[in-house]
């Protein structure tokens, strides 16, 4: 039986309608009968404006916000509710923290099927309870027609580090390792795979997950001698390094052979003249390590379901320009450069 | 990936390098040109350059459909789109292209055009026949590789009587261009001589290799059609060292495994059917070139947007700092051009050439900027 | 230009249609453009269409051709 199922009936062969917005009766039935019986937890219960919680502990606290607006909505592996949730937690994770409570704020537009906003929501809760992170607030908006491609989903996370811990981009020295949590282009390529247009039939589904529980393992295994945690989301593998090297005013030189990709991931980036480095990623982390850690850090890993297939891609250097550079398994060496523009189907 | 990995075998890319250096004489010069943008970017992504001798020089050819497209017909594009009722569809590649005043389809389907995306001619029909309200407009371009494509959409479109598909013909042709660089090259005072020229690999399976026989016979240039991998591009350096050591001068295919000597019959008569030569076309970097662009002919007007909608082309001028054309016509390296990487990124491209990313000032930036110049390497 | 990739015949469709298969990504494309395409062949795909068939004798060859003069190159060095 679904938590819906206790709750007051809403007809789910409906549509939104601009009055679930409005703030009357209709918007409190949409509440009541889709989003708290999906997300329900006490601090949800308390049905206030706010939600107030307890200060779990000694540390520093950690937020972070994303707003996530993916078409389309439902793809293989995931929907744009679970992407939600796992996104905002891996934000807060990546810096050490224990995720505690996530806000989510969603704006709907009008003639949204209802069926598919139950999806959602119930997507959503199962991710959040899988997770162990509630969602302790929220709101719904409702736009008109043509206002907005669907449902856009803005979460917010806390977290707190741990004492003793101190992740930050700007950390990485020459020599320091890097690190990556397994084969990198699953959630483009899924996305890409159901677009309009672009349609081919592929197995690979998104490896959207909530990356916390890998973090532990990775934080207890190697803590002192972390560095830094990044997800290499959109702009994929090659934006994350950059960013690094950027923000430590490092360079990296990374090793093909070392960086795992599926060969169907590889097979649809020929297909679509795309580079697998610049493709988007849910479920995967970079961490950057200090040599003395590095391999406490991969066995830790490499322990964890979400990081069997961890791997040392590389190895921060000295470099004025902050070039990502990358021998390549052919032999030859290249830059890795951000990905330029937005990600495009080419001939040629 | 079945006839691509076997390619991209390093091990073996080390032994034609070492056959490439024994074999090419360190006393005379081997400038070759591959023609294709595919070739530049296979160079590029594997550093192929790395392996070759000093004698050995690879120019790099206006072999990409996107970088030779010149502004006045990007415009044009820009134009058709805007006009309500029309459905502009496009490959992906054209998207950022700079037309004038950096105006780009990017920009205009920002502003509200309706210009969309699609990977197949194909697309396009279905988008005609699901939205018939929509004049849906298919901007055609590339070489003879993506002609036919081009002519089974409007064969599709025909049997299924769509009345509201057309194209936007810019089809171009690669022989008229290779002929425009050889004798440009040997009058032009900027041009460089060209030793050889590693030959087309997919335009090479429509037209077939014999499409190149002109380069030899009347211009006494070896020519090595290859494949777009990297073990392709270093075998037919190699062929091409050995044709100039042995003073040959013939058409050689090393994309043996797709190309005949005639070519794709079916796709070559179905184009003639619908398409001719255009008296002349303009080509980025090139100029005017008589005989070297596609359109429709008369009996396929209606499938012709040009004349449905009375587009015009205006003439316009490239960015004056912008070496393209010196660039396309191997008369300068991309780092030469003053707006290379200051003005001009791939992020905000304003030659053709930095866009698509097998241009030659794209393919340089993203994966050749930590190179030293070839000049550097040479006296290190 | 012309980015293009091989890619397995796996199944033939109505209207000069087949689905190709690139290491398990599977795609719908037009075989229109050739003749005689059976289930199996290794077709050259560009922008959805394919333009030309792999000669599997011709590949090898030009593979062993390949290993070959890299190894002439190594002994000759010796």
């Amino acid at each position: 039986m679904s938590p819906r199922d206790a709750k007051p009936r809403l007809d789910l062969s409906g549509r939104v309608e601009m009055t679930h917005g409005a703030g009357g009766r209709a918007m409190a039935q949409l509440i009541e009968a889709i989003f708290k019986p999906a997300l329900a937890n006490d601090f949800l219960a308390q049905g206030n404006d706010q939600a107030v919680m307890p200060l779990p502990g000694p540390g520093r606290l950690a937020m972070s916000t994303d707003g996530y607006v993916v078409s389309p909505l439902f793809f293989p592996g995931g929907d744009i509710g679970s992407l939600a949730i796992h996104g905002t937690i891996n934000d807060v994770a990546l810096s050490g923290a224990v995720p505690l409570y996530l806000s989510v704020s969603v704006i709907i537009e009008e003639g949204f099927p209802l069926a598919d906003l139950a999806r959602i929501a119930d997507s959503m809760g199962a991710a959040s309870r899988a997770a162990g992170v509630p969602v302790v607030t929220g709101d719904t908006k409702v736009v008109e027609r043509g206002k907005a491609d669907g449902v856009f989903i803005s979460t917010a996370g806390l977290g707190l580090v741990p004492p003793g811990l101190d992740l930050s981009g700007d950390r990485a020295r020459p020599g320091d390792r890097v690190i990556l949590s397994g084969s990198i282009g699953d959630h483009g390529i899924a996305i890409l795979s159901s677009r309009e247009n672009l349609e081919f039939e592929t197995a690979i589904l998104s490896d959207s997950a909530a990356l916390h529980g890998l973090i532990a393992a990775m934080v207890a295994a190697a803590g002192p001698h972390l560095k830094l945690m990044r997800d290499p989301t959109r702009g994929g593998l090659a934006a994350t390094l950059n960013e690094i090297a950027n923000q430590s005013g490092v360079g990296i030189v990374i090793e093909e052979a070392a960086i795992p990709v599926k060969p169907q991931v590889a097979a649809a980036c020929e297909l679509l003249g795309i580079d697998p480095l610049t493709v988007a990623n849910e479920g995967k982390l970079i961490a950057v390590v200090d040599p003395a850690g590095a391999e406490a850090l991969l066995a830790a890993m490499r322990a964890h379901p979400l990081g069997r297939e961890a791997a040392l891609i590389g190895t921060i250097g000295e470099d004025d320009q902050h070039f990502v550079q990358m021998r390549t398994a052919f032999g030859g060496g290249r830059i890795v450069d951000w990905l330029a523009g937005e990600q495009l189907p080419r001939i040629c | 990936m079945k006839h691509v990995e076997e390619y991209r075998d390093g091990a073996l890319a080390q032994g034609l390098a070492a056959a490439i250096r024994a074999e090419a004489d360190p006393a005379r010069s081997y400038r070759l040109m591959e023609f294709c943008g595919g070739h530049t970017h296979a160079i590029a992504r594997y550093g192929l350059e790395d392996l070759l001798p000093p004698p050995v020089r690879l120019i790099h050819g206006p072999g990409c459909p996107v970088c030779v497209l010149p502004v006045g017909r990007i415009d044009a594009a820009i134009r058709l789109a805007a006009r309500p009722g029309i459905t502009l569809c496009t490959y992906g590649d054209l998207m950022r292209l700079p037309g004038s005043n950096r105006d780009s389809l990017l920009k205009a389907k920002a502003a509200g055009a309706d210009i969309r995306m699609v990977y197949s001619t194909l697309d396009a029909v279905a988008i005609a026949a699901r939205e018939p309200e929509r004049e849906v407009v298919f901007f055609a371009i590339g070489f003879e590789t993506t002609t036919p494509p081009t002519a089974v959409a409007i064969r599709e479109a025909e049997q299924n009587g769509l009345t509201n598909f057309s194209i936007f013909c810019n089809h171009v042709l690669t022989p008229a261009a290779i002929r425009a660089i050889v004798t440009g090259a040997e009058a032009a005072r900027d041009g460089v001589a060209i030793d050889g020229f590693i030959g087309p690999a997919h335009v090479s399976t429509v037209i077939g290799s014999e499409a190149y026989r002109f380069c030899a016979d009347e211009f006494a240039k070896p020519v090595a059609i290859a494949g777009f991998e990297p073990l392709d591009v270093l075998q037919a350096v190699l062929m091409l060292v050995r044709q100039i050591n042995q003073g040959r001068h013939e058409i050689e295919t090393q994309y043996i495994r797709a190309v005949t000597p005639t070519g794709n019959r079916k796709a070559q008569a179905l184009v003639a059917t619908m398409f001719e030569p255009r008296p002349s076309f303009e080509w980025r970097g090139l100029g005017a070139l008589p005989d070297s662009g596609l359109r429709l002919r008369p009996a396929f007007a209606r499938f012709d947007a040009e004349t449905r909608f009375e587009v015009e082309t205006v003439p316009a001028p490239d960015h004056p700092g912008c070496a393209c054309g010196t660039i396309l016509r191997g008369a300068k390296r991309p780092e030469q051009c003053k707006l290379f990487g200051t003005i001009c990124t791939p992020d905000s491209p304003v030659g053709a050439c930095m866009v698509s990313s097998e241009g030659a000032c794209a393919a340089q930036w993203s994966y050749g900027r930590f190179r030293r110049p070839a000049a550097e390497r040479v006296s290190a | 230009m012309c980015l293009a990739i091989p890619a397995e015949v796996i199944d033939l469709l109505p209207d000069e249609m087949a689905r190709v298969s690139l290491d398990g990504i599977v795609k719908t494309i037009s075989v229109g453009l050739l003749d005689e395409v059976a289930v199996g062949d290794y077709v050259v795909v560009h922008v959805g269409h394919a333009l030309a068939r792999i000669d599997e004798a011709e590949a090898r060859r030009t593979l062993a051709l390949i290993a070959e003069m890299g190894q002439m190159a190594a002994e000759a060095a010796r």
